[in-house]
């Protein structure tokens, strides 16, 4: 069916061979009521290695979703095909898992790319496939000005950095000095934290690029003390290496130097906080998601994510991002009217507006990028444990990259 | 020997050609799959032939592919011109670095050429103006290849030149192999310090065979980044070299419808298991490879060789 989009009117030894088996399969093939049918979303996500425990949260974000919502938009039975694109490491396998996806599974609408090369290999193949791609993480910036079928339900690194910097600005703080991991996405945190301080009135007075891996920050947070700045701004991939970074800060002392920690808030993602414990006290943070967020529909996502993953789980933004994910493709349908053709979707998906567990998100019909609340948190002890707690929240905030 | 070796030949292609009528929706698995034979004979003329082992011959992989990438995005977009490009660029750089690898035993190569590795991909990750760094390059478009085949969605062109480029790769290393050269390089291998008495200049053998492995290699990594429009770190990361090793392992390491072999198993493997299970299908590799190094001894061609010599010994 969809082979002979890509070959119009070409009719080749393969084509009469596919006939032939089709014409096989017919009479069982054909569907019993004319109207139901089937949608495959696939996935691709880093569902093995080091990242496979973000696949996981993806994962539990689109199974939430399914759970309270159920499997079927009208009479389109949605259907998910998950596939593993190994992480950051392997962009041309994402790619491949993308191009079988469409053209093995038949999928209709893809869902997935945690990571940004992942999801740039994949973007010259959507354009071709003419299919709709919701990239569930990957942050940097330019990705969706790559393919005219992308959409972004997560966020932009400098969405939260530039937040970030306007609060801090705005809050008395009146020199930072920065320390960001050395690849693309720390490059675009310290340039629009940079920028949007700057433009507040702050001055950056130093900074320092790590390795990306890196897991001794000593000799960097000394450097920063000896500056004396009001704060430091850090960012980093998350995972252990946060872990290790936030620990250090504390045993350096920043708080005793009277220097504030400020960071983009996925450096201190909820299910990293058991590990950071008191290290988290006072630190400030943005981000697009958190836990304690009392609305209506971040209710009924963790009642259903803890029927997924657990009674004691704690869920990560990158679950709400899967979550989200699969609400605005179930959004796309049911505002197409059930037409599942590129275009008829695109359309519903763009200026799309979603109750979200995060709050109202829409998404910018000119640019397919996410547009929503930023919080400012401050990490504080809650019960027996520690947590970010938002004390701001900054309304309707597009990617200022673009 | 020489007899097997080319009988082999013609039966892989055939499969290859089978597979493109029986298979179709696979078109872009056969096309890594070609890849990856390509990579691991280059791979293979070193440690199989030559018996020089190595961890970081992604490096050539990775600057093959790289250098097509570039190339596509300055305004050559001619794929073949790409490869022979991406040969002569990798082929340089081997020779380059032959000095620093010929030398020494098997773990100073190991050492070596995994130090090689790390700062290869750091300096392309450094190099962000040039290779794009973490992002990887993805801002190119590929011409048609020799201006007549554009690459299209189903694979079918990327299916055609990169079996075609894995012919050329292996009717080439046939004939390398079987050449004088070649019995030379396997004189090295069973014996290096005899070699000289009879004359043969080992070092230079050395460097010759590890500038074409490198070249070929390139010339693999070339086709990917066109095929797949896209080049990234990964591409001459350790993961990529030491999965190189897996497959000329798996396959018998020294055969080269072996090395083929091995490397069309190993993809399928891989395939088919994280198909099957997304999250473990590491495990099911990893018990493969060790049942192959234990069950299969000298790899997929050692147990075709046992197989036909116990056949032919109960007829």
């Amino acid at each position: 069916m969809a082979r002979t989009e890509w070959h119009p009117g070409r009719v080749g030894r393969r084509t009469v061979l596919l006939g032939a088996s089709a014409a096989a399969g017919l009479p069982l093939a054909r569907p019993a009521i004319a109207q139901e049918r089937k949608l495959v979303v696939g996935v691709v996500l880093p569902l093995s290695g080091t990242f496979a425990d973000q696949g996981k949260n993806y994962e539990d974000g689109i199974k939430a979703f399914q759970k309270v919502n159920g499997t079927k938009v009208g009479n389109i039975t949605v259907e998910t095909v998950m596939r593993d694109d190994q992480g950051p490491a392997s962009g041309d396998l994402s790619r491949r898992m993308t191009q079988e996806l469409i053209q093995r599974s038949r999928a209709e609408i893809i869902l997935g790319y945690s990571f940004t090369p992942n999801a740039m290999s994949a973007a010259s193949l959507l354009t071709e496939a003419k299919r709709p791609a919701i990239i569930i993480n990957a942050a940097t910036s330019v990705i969706t000005e790559r393919s005219p079928y992308f959409t972004r339900i997560s966020m932009t690194l400098p969405q939260l950095s530039a937040s970030l910097g306007q609060w801090a600005a705005k809050s008395g703080i009146k020199t930072v000095y920065t320390i960001v991991s050395d690849y693309a996405p720390g490059l675009d945190a310290e340039t629009w934290f940079t920028k949007a301080f700057e433009a507040g009135g702050g001055k950056v007075i130093g900074g320092a690029r790590t390795p990306v891996s890196a897991m001794e920050y000593s000799p960097f947070l000394q450097r920063a003390i000896e500056a004396k700045p009001d704060a430091v701004f850090g960012f980093n991939p998350g995972g252990d290496v946060s872990v290790a970074f936030m620990k250090q800060t504390k045993e350096r002392g920043l708080t005793e130097a009277g220097i504030k920690l400020l960071v983009t808030g996925d450096v201190v993602d909820d299910n990293l906080v058991p590990a950071m414990g008191d290290a988290l006290d006072g630190v400030i943070s943005a981000l697009h998601y958190q836990v304690e967020l009392q609305n209506p529909a971040n209710q009924r996502f963790l009642s259903a994510f803890r029927e997924v993953a657990g009674a004691n789980a704690v869920p990560s933004y990158r679950t709400v991002q899967g979550y989200d994910g699969m609400a605005l493709i179930y959004h796309a349908l049911q505002a197409s009217g059930g037409k599942t053709d590129a275009e008829s979707i695109m359309n519903a998906i763009k200026g799309a507006r979603l109750d979200s567990p995060r709050g109202p998100i829409t998404i910018d019909p000119a640019t397919r990028d996410i547009v929503q609340n930023i919080y400012i948190r401050r990490g504080q002890r809650l019960g027996s444990g520690w947590a970010n707690i938002a004390f701001e929240t900054i309304e309707g905030v597009k990617d200022p990259a673009k | 020997m020489r007899l097997t070796r080319l009988g082999a030949g013609l039966p892989l292609l055939l499969a290859a050609l089978a597979g493109y009528f029986l298979f179709p929706d696979y078109l872009t698995l056969f096309t890594s799959l070609f890849i990856l034979a390509a990579f691991a004979l280059s791979y293979d003329l070193l440690q199989g032939h030559a018996g020089v082992v190595s961890l970081g011959h992604a490096v050539f992989f990775g600057t093959g592919a790289y250098t097509a990438a570039l190339l596509a995005a300055h305004g050559v977009q001619e794929p073949v011109t790409g490869l022979v490009v991406a040969l002569l660029v990798s082929g340089l750089l081997a020779l380059l670095l032959t000095r620093l690898v010929v030398v020494g035993n098997d773990l100073t190569r190991l050492l070596i050429t995994l130090g090689i590795g790390f700062l290869m991909l750091e300096a392309a990750n450094q190099a962000r103006w040039l290779t794009g760094g973490a992002d990887g390059m993805s801002d190119f478009t590929m011409g048609p290849v020799l201006g007549l085949f554009r690459f299209d969605f189903a694979g079918e062109t990327a299916f055609f030149y990169s079996l075609a480029v894995l012919v050329l790769v292996y009717a080439f290393l046939w004939r390398l192999t079987t050449s004088p050269f070649g019995l030379a390089l396997r004189g090295i291998r069973e014996n290096v310090r005899r070699m000289p008495a009879i004359g043969a200049p080992v070092s230079r053998h050395l460097a010759t065979a590890y500038t074409i492995s490198g070249g070929i290699a390139g010339v693999a990594g070339a086709v990917l980044a066109q095929t797949s429009n896209f080049a990234s770190l990964d591409m001459l990361g350790f993961e990529r070299s030491a999965e190189v090793m897996m497959m000329a392992t798996l396959g018998g390491t020294g055969s080269i419808p072996g090395v083929v072999l091995g490397a069309a198993g190993f993809s399928y493997l891989k395939d088919a298991l994280s198909a099957v299970s997304p999250k473990y299908w590491h495990l099911g590799i990893g018990l493969v490879l060790m049942a192959s190094v234990f069950v299969l001894r000298g790899g997929i061609a050692g147990g075709f060789t046992a197989l036909l010599r116990r056949l032919r010994g109960r007829a």
